[in-house]
């Protein structure tokens, strides 16, 4: 790397750690950004208004905290894993957002933004879904709120993850399969844009992820961040600051929520884990980090995976949660200036990974938080000895139609198992 | 004439009552994109060009139809641009491209800005390119003349109308969702007056796309604007195998 290169990472890193980015503009360096058709600019600006003044007001604060702790059930655990540790030949700990209210992370995100929505007077909310998880968040959060919620959801996802169709629907909440596109995630996100687009005053969009145009990136992650505030504070409750942390990547907002209190530890290393799929032909996976380039898709500028012509490109992964060409800004920012790694995990190494985590410690995890336990299993591996945090970022259950699939199995046999299915 | 003057000029010179048409690029069929290109020319007075994407997240069930369909039998911005390179004749109105940013940015700014103006494209509409992060895409087009065009909306607070209507090159494109149904001898208030707001902003022509279908339609909004553009209802008179130029013509008249 050039000496200039360095110094200028160097600057964006104490930017970020200062709480200066993103910047005025929505951009962590060269990536964020607003790029939105001209009908929801000026939502989007009401908005940008709105978090700013409300996210930091006493008012906001109090009655998010008291939701976050009554509702949600935060703070959540720290759980060690003994035997895991054992196997693995490191020292395990999880943070146990499987154990948040509806079973993972998005709920943090969903009642925020809901509180927020009420504040702003909004009359009705959209949201996208992609394993289903973000979409009982919001219905659950509307529900509690009293406001009218629509969730788009990809057919095929409507598919793979029907237990939280259900869910959502006895929440109260209306969801609509989406029929056109890839059919999954990103499908949902295009649908959700045209429905606020087609009445940007009276709704809310409430984005799930830590993607979209500003302010969103910043509002998710400002919601996230309780995540690793309370992991770092819990861990050193019994130990040192760990040497490595790792999360799953789709869009990043779990991720993101754990690492943001970690950033200005130099000593603890971040991983960030994607979707490696079934390889690394172009459609194959969801690497939009390791295997993108910066691109704008829903409204930001970010690392990207699409072709040639500049046509988004459809991805795979066994992780509804994680099957998405793109990625928050904040994380393409991360990755350029050397703060986090990017490592993949296949399909089958994230079975292995969960087929292993349900045998040693009676978890099961979504398969999305299966990424995360397998990077960190290979890391350990020639790491050993390490304190590892692993950010469980929600439960297993509504994989059950996609599980069931796979032969019940050692924790070995997750490639067999991929190959059986297939 | 710089080309954004030139699409200026042939929209002032319709006194009135501009017609620009869109159509997406190789629909319904790849190897009638020129043939319908000039049958529409021959009746326009200014064409977009849709370059089809992916995941167009402004546009409504005909033009995502339309879009994906073309990105199925291959077409894209480069074929786009080789196909216009390869007419013999002077396009017989301007030619604007429209397309979502991110196969522009594939193309690279800097290379598309001279390839469009060889090819004599006039200008670029970019629906998800508000004018805040529009610089670097400008400050290409500029070198050649090309325009960029704004779009307003009836949300769009006035101080930011104002300086959007004066950045707009070409024309102002001025949105609305309200719909207009048929029979109706006179526009809606609200929509009359955000017309008319645009109008007294605008230093180029404003053309307004109403979801255009009916020639009565035309007459009531030319009231208020220099022009009107029609998009769905063209591409949905090519699926139904109409003439696009007997389809525009029915409008002008």
């Amino acid at each position: 790397m050039a000496p200039d290169e360095a110094a200028q990472h160097e600057t964006l890193l104490q930017a970020l750690l200062n709480g200066k980015l993103p910047d005025a503009e929505g951009r962590f360096g060269p990536f964020g950004g607003r790029y939105v058709p001209e009908t929801l600019m000026p939502a989007i600006n009401r908005l940008t208004e709105g978090v700013y003044r409300l996210l930091p007001e006493k008012a906001f604060k109090n009655r998010l905290g008291s939701e976050l702790r009554d509702w949600v059930g935060r703070p959540t655990s720290l759980t060690p894993a003994p035997r895991l540790s054992k196997e693995w030949g490191a020292e395990v700990w999880f943070k146990r957002e499987d154990l948040a209210h509806t079973g993972a992370h998005k709920i943090n995100n969903a009642i925020g933004q809901a509180l927020l929505a009420e504040a702003l007077g909004a009359t009705r909310i959209v949201a996208e879904t992609g394993a289903g998880q973000h979409g009982v968040a919001s219905a659950a959060a509307c529900a509690r709120v009293g406001l009218p919620c629509v969730v788009y959801m990809g057919e095929i996802d409507v598919a793979r993850q029907s237990p939280n169709v259900d869910r959502m629907e006895r929440l109260g909440a209306t969801v609509i399969p989406v029929t056109s596109g890839d059919c999954t995630l990103r499908a949902a996100i295009d649908e959700a844009i045209r429905d606020w687009v087609s009445d940007p005053i009276e709704t809310y969009y409430l984005l799930g992820s830590a993607v979209g145009p500003h302010p969103y990136p910043y509002l998710v992650r400002e919601l996230q961040a309780v995540i690793g505030h309370e992991a770092r504070a819990q861990i050193r409750k019994y130990a040192d600051l760990p040497d490595a942390a790792f999360a799953c990547v789709g869009g990043g907002s779990n991720a993101i929520g754990l690492f943001y209190a970690f950033l200005a530890d130099e000593n603890v290393q971040l991983f960030g884990v994607e979707a490696g799929g079934r390889g690394e032909t172009l459609g194959d996976h969801s690497a939009t980090l390791s295997a993108g380039r910066p691109g704008v898709l829903h409204g930001a500028h970010s690392m990207l995976l699409y072709d040639d012509d500049g046509q988004i490109q459809e991805t795979h992964s066994v992780s509804a949660g994680l099957d998405y060409p793109g990625v928050g800004p904040e994380h393409s920012l991360l990755k350029m200036i050397g703060r986090v790694e990017y490592v993949t995990a296949s399909d089958s190494e994230a079975l292995d990974a969960l087929a292993e985590c349900c045998a040693l410690e009676g978890i099961l995890p979504a398969l999305e938080t299966a990424h995360a336990i397998a990077g960190a299993r290979r890391w350990a591996a020639s790491n050993q000895g390490t304190r590892i945090l692993i950010g469980l970022s929600g439960r297993g259950d509504k994989d059950m139609p996609i599980l069931s699939q796979y032969p019940v199995g050692n924790r070995r046999n997750g490639e067999e198992a991929v190959n059986a299915a297939a | 004439m710089q080309p954004h003057e030139v699409l200026r000029h042939a929209l002032e010179q319709a006194n009135g009552s501009a017609l620009v048409a869109f159509l997406t690029a190789g629909y319904p069929e790849p190897e009638r994109f020129l043939q319908i290109l000039e049958e529409v020319e021959g009746v326009a007075d200014a064409v977009e060009i849709g370059v089809p994407f992916t995941d167009p997240m402004a546009d409504g069930v005909t033009i995502q139809r339309s879009s994906q369909a073309a990105i199925k039998k291959g077409i894209s911005l480069r074929w786009i641009l080789d196909q216009l390179a390869a007419r013999k004749t002077k396009p017989a109105a301007p030619i604007l491209l429209m397309s979502y940013l991110n196969p522009l940015l594939a193309f690279g700014f800097d290379k598309l800005a001279a390839r469009a103006n060889e090819v004599r494209v006039s200008g670029f509409i970019v629906p998800d390119l508000p004018y805040e992060e529009s610089a670097p895409l400008k400050d290409c087009l500029d070198t050649h003349g090309l325009a960029l065009v704004q779009l307003v909306t009836p949300a769009t607070p006035s101080g930011r109308l104002t300086q959007l209507c004066k950045m707009s090159q070409g024309f102002v494109y001025a949105v609305t969702r309200t719909g207009i149904t048929g029979g109706k001898t006179e526009l809606p208030l609200e929509l009359a007056e955000y017309l008319g707001t645009v109008k007294a902003a605008a230093q180029v022509p404003v053309c307004a796309g109403f979801g255009v279908r009916e020639r009565e339609q035309v007459k009531l909004i030319n009231q208020y604007t220099d022009g009107v553009i029609v998009g769905s209802a063209l591409i949905e008179a090519l699926e139904r195998g109409e003439s696009a130029a007997a389809f525009l013509k029915e409008l002008r008249l």
